[in-house]
């Protein structure tokens, strides 16, 4: 018997809503594949791990995404009511098993693989002979602080920041330490050496994000927090703040210049030279 | 069974008379529930508003409108509007909705009760959520306008004052303030949905027989029990930072723009995310389990078939609750929190795939070899299926700290919560509205109307959201007024012009379920019978809608399971809950 009502088991809504998910499916996947919208290279050999991660994440959850939505495509198209009986089964224990451990494995097997690249940029500090540089943010702007040819930090008071009179870190000039340190509003890194960053925040919290060194460090008050990382190739990145912190959230942007050896030494002594 | 002087045991129950007694300040807890998804359905009409506003910004940030003077907002204005949309959706839509709406309404009567455990307070934590909105939407009409610190409020952005930006003055302490009352109300109501569920089981409805709805919501009370609590303490010492110069979650030495904040030392900003995320995380599975429930009732209903593997739902159900608590570090992998801890919550987030994975499979499963009719409830329903798989994978990708370092804040964040939070959600109420309806009012929704409203929404949804997580993949922040001041940002612009189209017909699509829901209302078809689905559960039992005591004093008796479709050896195809064995037809 097969019944004919708009309500019931209705072929073409059923027929519509399995094309529509194969063909949302097919577009979703095609997109991902084609990398139409995608990362930009990484610049560092943690952010390959990262890509690489990445991929493995995006083909297990492709897989698992194209055979739900396909699952459920078929089953509305093949089960619609066309005056058929439907079976009784309340369940099966074996499969609940078996895709309960399939699913631990899977899941918890990618996290435990992932540990490797999040354990190298954070259980591990910089090496010895790192470039140290201290970013400090504030509303809405990066500070880059180096510490100049005695390798020193030199000391900071808040009462003394003034971002108007170009003091923006409030460096204290009665510490000789503190007279040769440089502070940029850009941060330029050599190539192929480690920079060791300390990252702190003025007011609120900041977040220190380039795309293409694949990492992002919140700036957080009254903490100084650790990042380092290896530029490999040289270029111009976009930093763009990542956490919101007011009004001006979206405009607080500076440039990483990732740069040769000799390039940084000259770049360097320019700074110094107009310190003085 | 417990019986409460004007509570939900049977007998001694009167329907008030007088307008106010049985429409405003009722115990009933049916009225409340629709009290509460009118709320609901107010609250979704002025977030879905804001976003609008926000899509028309983002879509074309430079043009100038002829009837905006100077451009359609400034950068305070749009955070202020993505704040409020945030706040409103997650407390006034999908906590109060599927929860408190459908829950109040539907809980007592599918485990046989006259009433809620605590009817006053009921009534109590209706009208507290109520004042809580109101103190909330006033955050608008304060000078300085409302908060632009987003749902999530970190300090010290929001712990000190005007001086961080517009909004952060008076209007900030509204939405604190507004917050926590909201705590309050939920607290309220999380005691009385456990106890009710606990106490007030009618004869025969053990734990296995509960309908999947009714655990969903036994276990979301469960997590706001527990969860809110620690939301009001952190609101509280948000605001004795703001006004009474405690420094709970402000460091010293802080200036901003120059001036050094001298009166606040020793906070950390990470507390409050602590505090937050401990909220924030269960409060996820509070929007979307009530969800998951209707979904797995409703698939089973429209499919004739059992739920497959209901010990394996209801111990899904339990295991995301609890994993739900152990879980909110992922918040913060970036916040500067212990690298240590961070791995240990990624690989707890991971865990927490594998009960929504079987629960997905058990969906399929329940449709497998059933009988499916496509009536809008189950259109929803399916829908929210797909919805959930789809939200629910990006968050794979999130759980790994290490991507994570590239993801985070970013548009791929708004595009997995979005989906599973909120459409998915959203598709679960959709689901039940249809459902129960005729129940809650006697008469049918529209289903031609139905019909149109869902394609339009679920096509919508899609073309909203997946490109959202493009939009991430590229490297797109999240909160950002527009994309001009960033080069990469700029070569993204169409990916938002074609967001914001799907969002402006997605949106006006809504007003198509609007005009259904209240012409419905009044003039929709009549539903005579009392079970026009053919379900099992008990609300089927009674009149459409059902009188003040729900079983007329007459406490049911529960026989069967929640989901005895297609019986073999049953003459019909369903087995009311509450019929006796002998009186089940045999084929």
């Amino acid at each position: 018997m097969l019944r004919r009502s708009p309500e019931k088991g209705s072929t073409t809504v059923a027929l519509a809503f399995a094309i529509f998910l194969v063909v949302m499916t097919v577009i979703t996947v095609y997109i991902f594949w084609a990398k139409i919208w995608w990362f930009p290279p990484a610049i560092t050999n943690f952010g390959h791990e990262i890509d690489a991660q990445f991929m493995r994440t995006l083909i297990i959850t492709g897989v698992v995404f194209v055979a739900a939505q396909f699952g459920l495509a078929f089953a509305i198209y093949k089960f619609r009511d066309q005056g058929q009986k439907a079976a009784y089964f309340e369940g099966n224990n074996t499969m609940e098993i078996i895709w309960t451990l399939a699913t631990v494995v899977l899941f918890v097997g990618l996290g435990l693989y992932a540990r490797s690249a999040w354990a190298e940029v954070h259980f591990m500090g910089a090496s010895e002979g790192a470039l140290p540089i201290e970013i400090t943010a504030q509303q809405f702007a990066w500070n880059f602080r180096y510490a100049g040819p005695d390798g020193k930090f030199g000391r900071t008071k808040p009462e003394l920041v003034s971002a108007s009179t170009g003091n923006p870190v409030g460096l204290d000039s009665t510490d000789p330490s503190s007279k040769d340190d440089v502070v940029s509003p850009v941060i330029a890194v050599p190539v192929g050496r480690e920079v060791e960053l300390i990252i702190r925040s003025q007011d609120v919290t900041h977040s220190f994000y380039v795309r293409e060194l694949r990492l992002k460090q919140d700036a957080v008050p009254g903490m100084e927090i650790h990042m380092h990382f290896t530029a490999e190739v040289p270029g111009n990145y976009e930093i763009a703040c990542a956490e919101l912190c007011g009004l001006g959230h979206y405009r607080m942007h500076s440039m990483l210049q990732a740069m040769s050896e000799p390039d940084f030494e000259k770049w360097m002594k320019d700074q110094e030279a107009a310190n003085q | 069974m417990v019986t409460h002087e004007n509570g939900g045991g049977h007998g001694h129950h009167q329907a008030p008379t007088g307008f106010i007694a049985k429409y405003v300040f009722s115990i009933d807890h049916k009225v409340i529930g629709i009290q509460y998804l009118f709320l609901a359905l107010f609250s979704v009409f002025v977030g879905m508003g804001l976003s609008l506003l926000m899509r028309l910004h983002l879509g074309w940030p430079n043009a100038h409108w002829s009837f905006f003077k100077g451009g359609l907002m400034t950068p305070e204005q749009y955070l202020a509007l993505m704040t409020m949309h945030g706040t409103i959706m997650v407390f006034m839509v999908l906590t109060t909705a599927p929860q408190s709406g459908f829950g109040n309404y539907f809980l007592p009567i599918q485990i046989g009760a006259a009433d809620m455990a605590f009817p006053v307070l009921n009534m109590l934590s209706f009208w507290t959520t109520f004042v809580s909105l109101v103190v909330m939407v006033a955050a608008f009409f304060v000078s300085g306008g409302a908060p632009i610190g987003g749902w999530t409020s970190y300090p010290p952005l929001s712990a000190l004052g005007e001086i961080t930006g517009p909004g952060q003055g008076a209007g900030e302490t509204l939405w604190i303030i507004g917050l926590a009352i909201f705590c309050g109300a939920s607290l309220m109501g999380a005691l009385n949905f456990i106890t009710t569920l606990i106490d007030l089981r009618a004869k025969g409805m053990t734990l296995g027989r509960l309908p999947l709805t009714c655990w969903t919501w036994f276990v979301t009370a469960i997590l706001g029990l527990l969860a809110f609590g620690v939301l009001l303490a952190a609101c509280i010492l948000l605001l004795l930072d703001r006004i009474a110069g405690t420094s709970f979650f402000v460091p010293g030495g802080l200036v901003i723009t120059d001036q050094v904040i001298t009166w606040h030392k020793g906070g950390s900003p990470l507390l409050w995310q602590h505090l937050f995320w401990f909220f924030g995380h269960p409060e996820v599975y509070i929007a979307i389990l009530p969800g998951m429930g209707v979904a797995s009732h409703l698939l089973s209903t429209f499919s004739r078939k059992p739920v497959f593997g209901y010990r394996a739902m209801v111990g899904a159900i339990c295991g995301i609750g609890f994993l739900g608590f152990c879980v909110w570090g992922h918040h913060m992998f970036i916040s500067g929190m212990s690298p240590y801890s961070a791995f240990a919550f990624s690989i707890l987030t991971m865990t927490i795939g594998v009960p929504s994975a079987i629960k997905t499979f058990n969906w399929l499963g329940t449709l497998w070899g059933g009988k499916i009719t496509f009536n809008c409830a189950m259109l929803y329903a399916l829908g929210f299926v797909s919805l959930f798989v789809s939200g629910g994978l990006s968050g794979l990708f999130l759980a790994q700290p290490s991507l994570d370092l590239y993801l985070h804040d970013g548009y791929f964040v708004v595009a997995h919560f979005h989906l599973i939070m909120g459409v998915a959600a959203i598709f679960g109420m959709f689901a039940g509205l249809y459902f129960w309806f005729p129940k809650m009012f006697g008469r049918y929704l529209n289903e031609g109307l139905g019909k149109v409203h869902f394609w339009l929404t679920f096509i919508g949804v899609y073309c909203i959201f997946m490109p959202m997580h493009f939009l991430g993949l590229a490297g797109h922040p999240r909160r950002y007024f527009d994309t001009t001041a960033v080069e990469f940002l700029q070569k993204l612009q169409p990916v938002h012009v074609f967001i914001s189209i799907a969002a402006f017909i997605t949106i006006g699509s809504q007003l198509l379920f609007l005009f259904n829901f209240f012409w419905s209302l009044f003039a929709g078809k009549e539903a005579k019978e009392e079970n026009p689905w053919h379900a099992t559960t008990l609300e089927w039992s009674i009149s459409s809608p059902p009188p003040f005591d729900n079983f007329g004093g007459v406490e049911p008796v529960v026989y069967h399971g929640p989901y005895e479709f297609s019986v073999p050896g049953a003459a019909d195809d369903y087995i009311p809950q509450n019929l006796a064995p002998e009186l089940v037809k045999k084929a």
